[in-house]
C-alpha cells in the first residue's frame, strides 16, 4: 500500500509540476543600453534545417559586419513552447531577439507583453512601415494597435497545377473561380477500381494545406464583427465556402473514398508528396512547394496561379492566404537597443531580406526586396510575389487565445465534410457561440 | 518526598529525550520532506491556487473564482470527450494489458525449450521508444497502404480505418499497448515462478483441473502482483499522452510545419486524453487556470481509482493468504 501511494504521489507530481513551473511575469521597460557598445545578443529562431541555419548565419554575418560592436549568438530549433518558457522565466540566459512561425499567436504575444512593444524603436528610427512592408504582413504582426513584431519573410499560398495533366485533359488555363475549379478538378480525376489513378484535387480539410482558413481567404469574409464577436454564422461567405467544399468532396467521390485515398499519400514535406508523385493534379500550397517539387525531380511541368475566388468576386482574383515568420524583442532583454538593430536589419535591409529569401525560397517581406533585381525568381515564383503584394491577400485576424478559434472552426469543418453534422446553419451558430465563449474565457 | 521532588525532573528529562528523538527523526527524514515539499506539496498547492485564477503565463494572475471550473466542465468542448476516452482506455486497455501480460507470463513459464528466446521476443517491444513504436503502428495500420489491411483485404475480411476512424482509433491504441506488454510479462513471470510447487502438487492429488489450479492456487498467490499491475496501469493510462498525440498527428497528415494548427484528438476527438488537454489549455490557449483544473481532475481521478483498487486489494490478499 505505501508503495502504491508513493507511485500515486509521483504521478501527481509529474502532472502537477508541469503546470506550476512558471509564475513570474515580467514587463518590458524603456531600453537604456548603448547600441554602440560592445555587446553580444542572443537570437532565438525556429529554423533547424542545415541549409536554413546556414542561410541565416550568412545574413547575420552581414549584420555583424555592418555593426562590428554587436555580436549575435544564434539559437535554432526554437518552437513556441520553448520560447514561451524562456520569456516567462526571464534571466540573463534568455533571448534578446525572438521569432515565431506561428503568426496566429501574435494576439497573445502582443496583448500579454510577451514580446516588447516596438513602437518606441520604430519612432526612434523614423521608419514609415506603410512605405516599407505590405499591408497584410503589417496586419499579422500587430494586435489591436500594439505592434510587437515585424515580418521576417513571408509565405504566400496559391495553386499548383500539373501542366501535362491539364494538356491531356484539354484544359487551357488555370481556373479563376471556384465553379471553374470544380469543373477542372472533375475533368482531371481518373478513377481506378474503388480508388483513383489521378485525383484532380484533394478537397478534404486534412489534405495538407486545404484547411478552412486557406479556403476562406478566397472569399470576401470577416471572422469577427465590429464588437469582436464571431461572425461566422452571420457572414454568408462562411456558409458558401463550407457548402462549396462539401459539394466538391461529394462530386469527387465522397468523403470516405477521398480519405482512403489520402492515406496513400506520402509526407507533406518529403519527396512523395502527392502533387509531386502525380497522385493529385492540383494542389493548394505555399511558395515553398515549387523548390521542393523541383528538388524531388518531378517529371511534369509545374504551373502556378493564384487560387480561385468566389464566382461573384472575380475582381479579387490574384489574392491569396499569407503568413510568415514574426520577429520581435524579448521584454526582459537588457540589450533592447542592440536587439532592435538586428530586428531592423533583418526586416528592413533590402540586401539582407533578399539574400535570406533567395536562400530559403520564401517571399520577401518588404516592397523594395520584392522588386529587387537581385531576387532570384524561378519560373512560377512570380505568382507568389504578386500574391504577397496583392492588397486583398489576407490572413485570419489575431485573437487573444491564439489560433483556438481557427482550430474550433476547422473541427466543425471535419464534422460537416464527413456528414456527421448536416445542418450547416445550426452548426455554424453553435461554433460561433463556442468561439465567443473561448475568447471570453481567455480575456 | 524525594519521589515527589524527582518527578518533575524525570518528566522534563523524558520530554527532552522525546524532543531529541523527534528532532533526530526529522533530521533523518529531512531529505524526503524537502523533496516532498518542493516537488509535491508546493506544486499541488500552486495548482489549486492557479485553478481559481486567470493566468496566461506572462502577466499577473487575477482571481476568477469558479470561472475556470465552470468553463472546463460546461464550455470546453474537449473535456468530456477526453474524459470518456480516458475512462475507456482505463477499463479496456488496462484490462487487455494485464490479461495479455499474465497470459504470456504463464505460457513462457510453461514452455520447456526456447524460453530465453521467447522472453526476449516478448520483452523487446517494451524497449521501443513510444514515438517510434506509434509511428510503426500507424504505418502498419494505414488503411490505404498498410500491410495489415492488405492481408485482411486479401482474406476477404473488413479493412478498418484504424487511426483514421473514430470507432477504431482506441482499439488500435490498445493493440499498440498490448504489443509492448513486456514489462508486465516480466513481473508476472517472477510472481508465477514464486508460487510454491507443493500447493500445485497437493491440488493435483485432489484431482483438480488445470483451470482450477490456476483459479485456486495461482491467482490467489499472485493477486498482489495483479493488483500492482492494475494500479500502475491505471495511473500510466491516466498519463497517456505521447502515443495518442503522435498517432493522431501522423494519421491526420499534419506532422511538420511549425506554424500549422493541429486539432488534438484526430479523428473526431477519439484519441483525446486528459493530459493532452493540460497541454492544449496551458500551452496552446495560454489558459493556465483551466489547465490546472484539468490537472486536478486527473489527480482526483488517479487517487479515486487507486483508493478503490486498494480497498479491493485487501479482499484479494485475504483470499490469497
Amino acid at each position: 500500500m505505501p508503495r502504491n501511494r508513493r507511485i500515486t504521489a509521483a504521478v501527481a507530481v509529474a502532472s502537477i509540476s508541469l503546470l506550476a513551473s512558471a509564475c513570474t511575469g515580467q514587463s518590458g521597460t524603456a531600453a537604456t543600453d548603448d547600441p554602440d557598445a560592445e555587446t553580444t545578443i542572443s537570437f532565438w529562431h525556429g529554423w533547424s534545417g542545415p541549409a536554413e541555419v546556414k542561410a541565416l548565419q550568412k545574413v547575420v554575418d552581414g549584420f555583424e559586419k555592418a555593426h562590428p560592436n554587436i555580436h549575435v549568438k544564434l539559437v535554432g530549433n526554437i518552437n513556441d513552447d520553448k520560447l514561451n518558457q524562456a520569456l516567462r522565466a526571464g534571466g540573463s540566459n534568455g533571448p534578446d531577439v525572438v521569432s515565431s512561425f506561428t503568426t496566429a499567436n501574435i494576439g497573445k504575444f502582443c496583448s500579454s507583453g510577451a514580446f516588447a512593444d516596438l513602437k518606441p524603436f520604430i519612432e526612434k528610427s523614423k521608419l514609415d512601415l506603410d512605405e516599407i512592408i505590405p499591408k497584410p504582413m503589417l496586419d499579422y504582426t500587430q494586435f489591436e494597435g500594439t505592434r510587437c513584431a515585424l515580418p521576417l519573410l513571408g509565405d504566400a499560398y496559391g495553386l499548383y497545377y500539373n501542366k501535362d495533366a491539364f494538356e491531356k485533359a484539354g484544359i487551357k488555363s488555370p481556373p479563376k473561380t471556384w465553379s471553374e475549379f470544380a469543373e477542372v478538378a472533375k475533368k482531371l480525376t481518373k478513377t481506378k477500381g474503388d480508388s483513383y489513378e489521378q485525383l484532380g484535387f484533394m478537397p478534404n480539410y486534412h489534405g495538407y494545406e486545404t484547411v478552412v482558413d486557406h479556403y476562406m481567404s478566397q472569399w470576401d469574409h470577416a471572422y469577427f464583427d465590429k464588437d469582436g464577436k464571431s461572425n461566422i454564422a452571420k457572414d454568408p461567405a462562411f456558409a458558401e465556402m463550407f457548402t462549396y467544399q462539401k459539394k466538391l468532396v461529394d462530386d469527387l467521390g465522397g468523403f470516405e473514398k477521398l480519405e482512403k485515398y489520402r492515406n496513400t499519400f506520402g509526407d507533406e514535406w518529403g519527396a512523395k508528396h502527392p502533387f509531386q508523385t502525380g497522385q493529385v493534379a492540383m494542389q493548394l500550397d505555399g511558395e515553398w512547394r515549387l523548390g521542393m517539387a523541383q528538388d524531388a525531380g518531378v517529371k511534369f511541368e509545374i504551373g502556378t496561379a493564384p487560387l480561385p475566388v468566389a464566382d461573384d468576386e472575380v475582381e479579387d482574383y490574384g489574392k491569396g492566404f499569407l503568413s510568415g515568420t514574426i520577429i520581435g524583442i524579448a521584454p526582459q532583454s537588457k540589450k533592447q537597443n542592440a536587439a532592435w538593430e538586428l530586428v531592423k536589419y533583418l526586416t528592413t535591409d533590402t540586401k539582407a531580406v533578399v539574400s535570406f529569401a533567395n536562400a530559403i525560397h520564401n517571399v520577401p517581406s518588404t516592397f523594395a526586396a520584392l522588386k529587387s533585381p537581385d531576387l532570384k525568381v524561378d519560373p512560377g515564383f512570380e505568382t507568389f510575389l504578386e500574391i504577397a503584394q496583392n492588397p486583398k491577400s489576407n490572413t485570419p485576424p489575431a485573437a487573444v487565445n491564439g489560433s483556438a478559434y481557427q482550430v474550433t472552426l476547422q473541427d466543425f469543418g471535419y464534422q460537416y465534410e464527413s456528414g456527421k453534422v448536416k445542418d450547416l446553419k445550426a452548426g455554424l451558430e453553435k461554433t460561433a457561440a463556442q468561439i465567443d465563449r473561448d475568447i471570453e474565457q481567455a480575456k | 518526598m524525594s519521589t515527589a521532588t524527582n518527578a518533575p525532573a524525570l518528566a522534563h528529562a523524558l520530554r527532552a529525550k522525546r524532543r531529541r528523538s523527534a528532532l533526530r527523526t526529522a533530521a533523518f527524514m529531512s531529505p524526503w520532506l524537502i523533496g516532498f515539499g518542493f516537488f509535491f506539496a508546493y506544486p499541488l498547492v500552486s495548482t489549486v491556487y492557479f485553478s481559481f485564477m486567470k493566468y496566461d503565463g506572462f502577466g499577473v494572475p487575477s482571481f476568477r473564482g469558479l470561472g475556470n471550473w465552470s468553463y472546463v466542465f460546461s464550455d470546453y468542448p474537449m473535456f468530456w470527450p477526453a474524459m470518456r476516452n480516458t475512462l475507456w482506455l482505463v477499463v479496456v486497455m488496462v484490462t487487455c494489458r494485464v490479461v495479455f501480460g499474465l497470459g504470456v507470463g504463464v505460457l513462457i513459464t510453461k514452455i520447456k525449450t526456447g524460453t530465453g528466446l521467447f522472453r526476449t521476443l516478448f520483452y523487446l517491444p517494451y524497449l521501443a521508444p513510444p514515438v517510434a513504436a506509434t509511428l510503426a503502428f500507424v504505418f502498419l495500420l494505414n488503411p490505404g497502404t498498410g500491410p495489415v489491411n492488405s492481408v485482411l483485404g486479401g482474406l476477404g475480411l473488413p479493412t478498418p480505418g484504424w487511426f483514421t476512424d473514430p470507432t477504431w482509433s482506441k482499439p488500435a491504441l490498445t493493440m499498440l499497448a498490448v504489443w509492448g506488454v513486456g514489462d508486465l510479462m516480466v513481473i508476472f513471470m517472477a510472481a508465477l515462478l514464486d508460487v510454491p510447487k507443493e500447493q500445485y502438487e497437493a491440488a493435483e492429488l485432489d484431482g483438480t483441473s488445470a483451470w482450477q489450479r490456476f483459479r485456486y492456487v495461482t491467482l490467489p498467490n499472485i493477486s498482489p502482483i495483479v493488483m500492482f499491475a492494475v494500479v500502475t496501469g491505471v495511473i500510466q493510462t491516466m498519463q497517456y499522452y505521447t502515443q495518442p498525440l503522435v498517432a493522431g498527428k501522423v494519421a491526420s497528415g499534419i506532422i511538420g510545419g511549425s506554424g500549422q494548427q493541429f486539432e488534438p484528438g484526430y479523428p473526431d476527438k477519439s484519441t483525446l486524453t486528459l493530459p493532452q488537454l493540460v497541454y492544449n489549455l496551458g500551452f496552446q490557449r495560454f489558459d493556465y487556470g483551466s489547465a490546472c483544473v484539468v490537472a486536478l481532475v486527473l489527480f482526483a481521478l488517479s487517487m479515486a481509482f487507486t483508493a478503490l483498487l486498494m480497498r479491493r486489494r485487501g479482499g484479494l490478499i485475504q483470499a490469497g493468504d
